[in-house]
Parts: structure tokens; C-alpha cells; sequence
């Protein structure tokens, strides 16, 4: 499988990666590059084969439902491009 | 200086203890010797006034006798470990001037055994690379050069900034993460030995991730017995990582000197590749000898799927890939590049602060999960990657105790010589470390000679889930027939 133009634009998008006119043929080319890389899997007879879930045979770990983390705003936000009184600030979202 | 730097930790440990010197005295030589280095960009934030108040209050502890295990030991730390009001940015610009307020359990365990932070070191962008040179702190220099060149040579990805300062005597050992190969093919191309421990024996809570069901922490220092000293601290169960393993940490350095007599040591044919340079031939066959001469009896064993390992990989880890990066937005931390609404936020943001390397593998990471493809790659490669851990366990079931492979298909290269036309010529550097990964299994990678231009290359043996000290006691055979090699000093 390959993927076209139009493909490598919809993938951007998907990935909210802003991707100019002029990278997408760049871009393709090494898409397309690593699709040919993996098409050798179709070779593979996995019939009746289980996909991997986890690569540790463990059991899921389940914590008790409690609170034990927060009152630390101000860790928080410490790193945000922009905040205010303890809140993310973003574009507009609702008109 | 020069002696208080080139110690092995397990000789610094001796003589911190016997009180020949401070840790001050050996945190200082080695804060000098960062600063002599600094062309090879190994560093990427130094900190040395934390390292000496590290160091003088752990010296104040070694005099009451409470120092703990790496007391007074000058670490370097890969920059996809959070560290407390440290920045720390996975090399990445997208993270920009990230200062965590909170301590990776990994580094937290080092400093709670007494260990002393002289910096982070450079690592390729979300440890996405097998040159370091995805970094954007730009690429680090191997200390190593071929005999009678000055080419830059890389030192492997992407824990290279943690190889390349243990090999130039920077730091004593530095904590490295592998997803694919990212501790061992840096160990293998700068002489160091790095381990890979199995999946859930290290938290990877703090650590920036990349591939979550691949991602291991583990050391990279310049003998078997330090690496195995540091991962006794990095390893370890945390209720904060739900895939750590609650599993007793066994005293890894007393595997070392142990007797491997009567051990099934299996040697892959699958690894055996068409157009492999003759001298890893000859060092696989000379390390198979070493391990015979100690008493090992060896097996040719049959991993069918190893061909397949990689290509399932790169579907596998950029999927991950694209969805532990979605985190990544321009609101909560990092970069922010404005846009007229929110998507345009996060397109502009994300555009301007991923790599091209990041930004390829989140691509195809969305392509492959995407409505239409996802049965036919990603539960593809999932069901590839059962396959590839049955092999393991297939050989380790006939009473393998380890495997011994190369560990990468050459030595080091040049800084732009590969991947620029093509992503997948980068990507084969990791076809001897990346089936470790797949199946969530133990590696070591240890010097094991030079190739005729004079650069290192290791060995690598493959272990049995949690039995890293097998791994340990091993590779101290290859380390004590291999001997040590530094890099002459040019920098």
C-alpha cells in the first residue's frame, strides 16, 4: 500500500500537524518509503495468532479509589504558555 | 584530575569509602572535565551548583557512615528524565523550557542511594534516532575517530549524549532508555556497556515516553560490574507505573565473577546476515569462543520471525508514538505557537515543535491507527509481535540461559553519512537490538573489540525475562577476554 497526496494531507490533519503545499511531496516520499518497509509483514501467516497486549504476562494492577494527588495548582499550571488565575488559556472555543 | 576521573565507579565507591577523597574532590574533576568537552555536546545543561550541594551533603553523610549505596558518585542523566526543577526537554523543541516539579522514580532512587547529578545529557528528539543527531541541542560527537581521521563520528541514538560523556570520562555512569536499541547501539559504537532491563523492572514513571510498551530505562557505564551497581537503584516495583513489576531487586554486581559453567549459550542463524562485514563475523565467533573457554556450552538456536522484528517495530513504536505525543498541544506546557483557533494552535504548534524525524513517525503512527488500516498494520504487526516472543521463548524453553548476537551491523559512522534520503537505512542500526524490545526481554551490550579503523564494537546477549544477572555474569566473561578500551583524548 502507498499513500497519495491527498492521504498525506488528511494524515496531517489527523495528526494536527500543520503541513505546507510544499512538504507533501517530501512527505509522501518517505511515507511511502517506510509503508514499503513494512509491507514484508504481509508475508507473515498469523492465522489464529493473538495480537500483543502486553508483553509482561501480569495481572492489571488496580489502585484503591481514593484521592491521593492534587491541591498543587500552582505546579499545575507552572508550565503553561499562558494561564490565568489557575486556568489554561486558550483561543476561543465556543462564539 | 585525570584519575579521580577514569576510577570505575566500583574503585570511586573503594575510595570515597576509605576516605582518599570527597565527593566534592571527584564531583569538581568531573564538573572540569564537562566544561574541557564541551565540543562534544554530550551535555546539554550542566548543573554544577546542584552537583556540589549534592555533593557536600552526601559528603556529610559518608563521614557518619549513611551514604548508601552510590554515595558520592557523579551521574550524568539522559534529558527524558524529569528531574525537579531541572529543565527538561527530551531534546525536543516542543517542550522548550519545561521544568518539572516533580522527580522521574528512576533518578529519585539514585539520589536516594546518594548518587551526585552533574547534568542531563543530549538524547535524539523523544529518543526517536540511532544517531543522536535527531537532537534539537544538534548532534553529539563520538569521542571515538577512526585511526588517522578527524571525521565526526556519531555516537549512536538515542542515548548518545549518555555514551558518549561515560566513554570520554564526563560522568562516571549515566542513566540511558531503550526502545529499539537506544542503550546498547550507543554503548556498542563508544566501548561502554549498556544494559536494556526487561519490560517492568525499571519505572517508567517520569520518563518522557515515546513507545510505552517498549520504553525501558537502564545504565550505560564503562564496566559490567558499574552497570550492574546502577541498576540495582534504577530498578525496582512503583505503584506510580502499572506496568512495574513487584518483584524483589536482586544484588545484580554479586551475578559478576560468577561461574557460567554448564550454561546454554544460543547463537541465533537468523542474525546471521547477508553482506555482514567480516569482522563483526569474526568478533561473534571469537565472543562465542570466550564464553566456551569459561565453560558455556553453545547451541545454535532458530529465531525465525527476527526478520520481521523491525519492520512490526515500525509500526508498533510510531503508533504508540502518535498517541503519547498528542499530549503535545501548545496549552498545558512547551512551545505555543499562536492560531486564529484552537486546531490552528495546535497545527502551528506542532508543526513548528516537532523534527522531522518526530514529526515522519507520528505520522505514520496515525496513518497505521487510522479508520481502514488499522486491522490490516497495527493488529498486523501485534499479532507479528506474539510471534516474535514465542521464538524467544521457544529457545529459552530447550534450556537456553542467554543468546549472544552482534550488537549492531557496523561501527560507528559519520554525522550525516545515513538516513537522509531514506528513513529505513537509519532504521536497520537497530535489527539486532530491536527483537529485545519486541519481546519485552533482557540485553546487554559489552565493548568486545575494534574493528581495522580502529572503532569499537560489542557483543550483545539476549536473557530470560528477570534474569538480568545472567546477562551480568556473562558479559563479565566477554569484558575480562575483551579487555577495556578508552578513546584517546582529542577534545
Amino acid at each position: 500500500m502507498s499513500v497519495d497526496a491527498a492521504t498525506v494531507r488528511r494524515i496531517a490533519q489527523l495528526a494536527r500537524i500543520a503541513v505546507t503545499e510544499a512538504e507533501v511531496p517530501h512527505l509522501q516520499g518517505e511515507l511511502n518509503a517506510m509503508l514499503a518497509f513494512v509491507e514484508q509483514l504481509s508475508e507473515v501467516n498469523v492465522d489464529g495468532v493473538e495480537p500483543m497486549t502486553s508483553v509482561t504476562p501480569m495481572e492489571m494492577k488496580k489502585r484503591a479509589d481514593l484521592v491521593n494527588d492534587g491541591e498543587i495548582p500552582d505546579d499545575i499550571v507552572r508550565n503553561a504558555p499562558e494561564t490565568q488565575n489557575h486556568f489554561f488559556l486558550v483561543p476561543k472555543v465556543v462564539e | 584530575m585525570t584519575d579521580l576521573t577514569s576510577m570505575t565507579i566500583a574503585e570511586a565507591k573503594a575510595g570515597l569509602a576509605n576516605k582518599s577523597f570527597t565527593s566534592l574532590e571527584l564531583t569538581d574533576a568531573h564538573l572540569a572535565a564537562i566544561e574541557a568537552a564541551r565540543s562534544l555536546n554530550a551535555f546539554i545543561l550542566e548543573t554544577p551548583d546542584q552537583a556540589r550541594a549534592m555533593a557536600r551533603a552526601i559528603d556529610a553523610k559518608i563521614i557518619k557512615g549513611e551514604g548508601g549505596p552510590l554515595a558520592g558518585i557523579p551521574l550524568g542523566i539522559k534529558d527524558l528524565f524529569a528531574t525537579k526543577d531541572v529543565r527538561t526537554t527530551a531534546c525536543s523543541k516542543i517542550l522548550g523550557n519545561f521544568v518539572p516539579p516533580y522527580e522521574s522514580t528512576v533518578t529519585s532512587q539514585l539520589w536516594r542511594d546518594g548518587a551526585v547529578m552533574l547534568g542531563k545529557l543530549n538524547n535524539d528528539e523523544f529518543a526517536m534516532g540511532s544517531s543522536n543527531e535527531t537532537s534539537c541541542f544538534g548532534p553529539v560527537v563520538n569521542p571515538w575517530r577512526r585511526e588517522g581521521s578527524n571525521t565526526t563520528l556519531v555516537p549512536g541514538g538515542s542515548s548518545g549524549g549518555s555514551a558518549s560523556a561515560v566513554a570520554a570520562l564526563l560522568c562516571m555512569g549515566a542513566t540511558a532508555t531503550d526502545t529499539g536499541g537506544s542503550i546498547r547501539q550507543p554503548a556498542a559504537f563508544t566501548a561502554t556497556v549498556g544494559v536494556k532491563p526487561t519490560y517492568g523492572r525499571c519505572s517508567r514513571w517520569g520518563i518522557v515516553a515515546f513507545a510505552s510498551s517498549l520504553d525501558q530505562a537502564g545504565p550505560i557505564a564503562r564496566t559490567v560490574r558499574d552497570s550492574a551497581i546502577l541498576m540495582r537503584s534504577m530498578a525496582g516495583h512503583d505503584p506510580k507505573d502499572t506496568t512495574s513489576v513487584d518483584r524483589t531487586v536482586p544484588d545484580y554486581e554479586a551475578a559478576i565473577g560468577k561461574s557460567v559453567k554448564g550454561m546454554k549459550i544460543g547463537i541465533p542463524k537468523e542474525y546471521r546476515l547477508d553482506g555482514m562485514p567480516a569482522e563483526i563475523e569474526k568478533l561473534w565467533t571469537e565472543g562465542a569462543a570466550w564464553l566456551k573457554a569459561a565453560g558455556a556450552e553453545l547451541v545454535e538456536v532458530s529465531l525465525p520471525h527476527t526478520k520481521y522484528a523491525l519492520p512490526a517495530y515500525y509500526i508498533v513504536a510510531p503508533a504508540e508514538a502518535s498517541s503519547n505525543l498528542a499530549r503535545y498541544d501548545g496549552v498545558r506546557y512547551g512551545l505555543r505557537v499562536p492560531g486564529r483557533s484552537i486546531g490552528e494552535l495546535y497545527q502551528n504548534t506542532r508543526a513548528e515543535g516537532f523534527g522531522d524525524e518526530v514529526r515522519r513517525r507520528v505520522m505514520i503512527g496515525t496513518y497505521v491507527l487510522s479508520a481502514g488500516y488499522y486491522d490490516a498494520y497495527y493488529l498486523r504487526a501485534q499479532k507479528v509481535r506474539t510471534l516474535i516472543k514465542k521464538d524467544f521463548e521457544d529457545c529459552f524453553a530447550k534450556g537456553v540461559s542467554a543468546i549472544l548476537t552482534p550488537a549492531t551491523p557496523s561501527a560507528a559512522f559519520g554525522v550525516g553519512e545515513k538516513g537522509g534520503a531514506d528513513p529505513v537505512e537509519m532504521y536497520l542500526n537497530d535489527i539486532f537490538t530491536v527483537t529485545v524490545n519486541m519481546a519485552g526481554l533482557p540485553g546487554i551490550a559489552v565493548p568486545a573489540g575494534k574493528d581495522a579503523q580502529g572503532l569499537p564494537l560489542g557483543l550483545q546477549l539476549i536473557g530470560r525475562p528477570f534474569d538480568e544477572e545472567t546477562l551480568f555474569s556473562l558479559g563479565e566473561v566477554v569484558e575480562q577476554a575483551a579487555g577495556r578500551f578508552t578513546p584517546q583524548r582529542w577534545w
